[in-house]
C-alpha cells in the first residue's frame, strides 16, 4: 500500500466519520465544528486528485464563508446549548433506515455497472490547474460566469430584504 | 484509484446527509446536511471529470484538457451554494423572529 492510497483511506475514513458526527452530535456548534471536518477531508481529496484550484476554493468559500455564517447565526440564535427536544424514537429510526436503504439500493445499483475498471488520475494531470480551468471558464463558460454575478446579486438583495426588521 | 472508490464514498456522505435531513428537527443542522449533499456531489463530479481525462490520455489526446467541464461544474455549484445559503439563512433567521425557535415541527400551520 503506498502512500496515495494511505492518504485516500485516511482522508476517507475522516470524510465519514466527521459526517456521522454532525448528524449525531446534540449541540450545533459541534454539529459546524464536524462538517468543517468533513469540508477540510474533502479538500484533501481535491488536491490529491489534483485539482488544486477546487480545493483553494473549497476551504475558502464552504469551511471559510459559509460555516462562519453558520456560526454566526447559531450565536445570534443563542442555540449554542441542547435545546432540540425530545423526539419521538420510531420517527428517527424510520429516518434512519430510510437512509440506509438508499445507500443499499444505490450500492446495489452500483454493482452489475460498466465502467467499474476505470481509474481516477491521482496525483497528476494539469486540468485542475487555476490556469487551465481560467482559460476554459472565461472563454467557454463565460455566459453562466456573468449569469451567476447576476444570481449573486439577487441572493444579496433577497437577503436584505427577507432580513429586514419590518 | 480505481473510479468505483471515489463513487463510494459520496455516496456514503449523501446517504448520511439524507439521513440528517430525516431524523433531525432544528432547521439549520437540516440545511447543513444539504451542504453535505452537495459536496459528495461535488466530490464525485471531480472524480469523474479526472476519470475523464485519464481515459483522455489513454487515448492519445496528451495535450487537450478533456474533462475540465466537470471541474466547472463543481465550481458553478459552489456558486449557486453560496448564494442559497445566504438567502436560507436570512429565512431561517426571520423565522426565529417569528416563533422563537427553529425547531421544523412548529411550521406546520398549512396543515390546518
Amino acid at each position: 500500500m503506498n502512500i496515495i492510497q494511505l492518504l485516500f483511506w485516511f482522508l476517507s475514513v475522516l470524510a465519514v466519520f466527521s459526517a456521522l458526527m454532525m448528524v449525531t452530535s446534540k449541540n450545533p456548534v459541534y454539529s459546524v465544528l464536524w462538517l468543517i471536518g468533513t469540508f477540510f477531508a474533502i479538500s484533501g481529496h481535491y488536491i490529491l486528485l489534483n485539482a488544486q484550484f477546487l480545493a483553494i476554493v473549497n476551504i475558502i468559500v464552504y469551511a471559510g464563508a459559509i460555516m462562519v455564517l453558520f456560526l454566526f447565526v447559531i450565536m445570534l440564535m443563542n442555540l449554542n446549548r441542547e435545546t432540540e427536544p425530545r423526539k419521538n424514537r420510531w420517527l428517527k429510526m424510520a429516518g434512519a433506515v430510510a437512509g440506509g436503504c438508499l445507500l443499499l439500493v444505490l450500492v446495489a445499483a452500483l454493482k452489475e455497472t460498466a465502467g467499474k475498471e476505470q481509474f481516477a488520475m491521482v496525483n497528476e494531470g494539469n486540468i485542475g490547474l487555476i490556469r487551465n480551468l481560467g482559460k476554459e471558464l472565461f472563454t467557454t463558460y463565460v455566459v453562466p460566469f456573468e449569469i451567476s454575478s447576476v444570481l449573486f446579486l439577487s441572493a444579496m438583495v433577497g437577503a436584505v430584504v427577507i432580513g429586514k426588521k419590518d | 484509484m480505481p473510479v468505483i472508490n471515489y463513487i463510494y464514498i459520496a455516496i456514503a456522505l449523501f446517504s448520511i446527509g439524507v439521513v440528517g435531513v430525516l431524523t433531525r428537527r432544528n432547521a439549520i443542522i437540516i440545511f447543513m446536511c444539504i451542504e453535505l449533499m452537495l459536496n459528495a456531489v461535488n466530490l464525485m463530479l471531480v472524480a469523474f471529470s479526472k476519470m475523464h481525462q485519464n481515459a483522455a490520455i489513454l487515448a492519445g489526446d496528451l495535450a487537450g484538457n478533456a474533462g475540465s467541464d466537470g471541474q466547472l461544474f463543481v465550481f458553478f455549484i459552489m456558486v449557486v451554494a453560496a448564494a442559497e445559503v445566504s438567502v436560507g439563512l436570512a429565512i431561517i433567521v426571520m423565522m426565529y423572529r417569528n416563533i422563537h425557535s427553529v425547531d421544523i415541527n412548529f411550521l406546520n400551520r398549512l396543515k390546518h
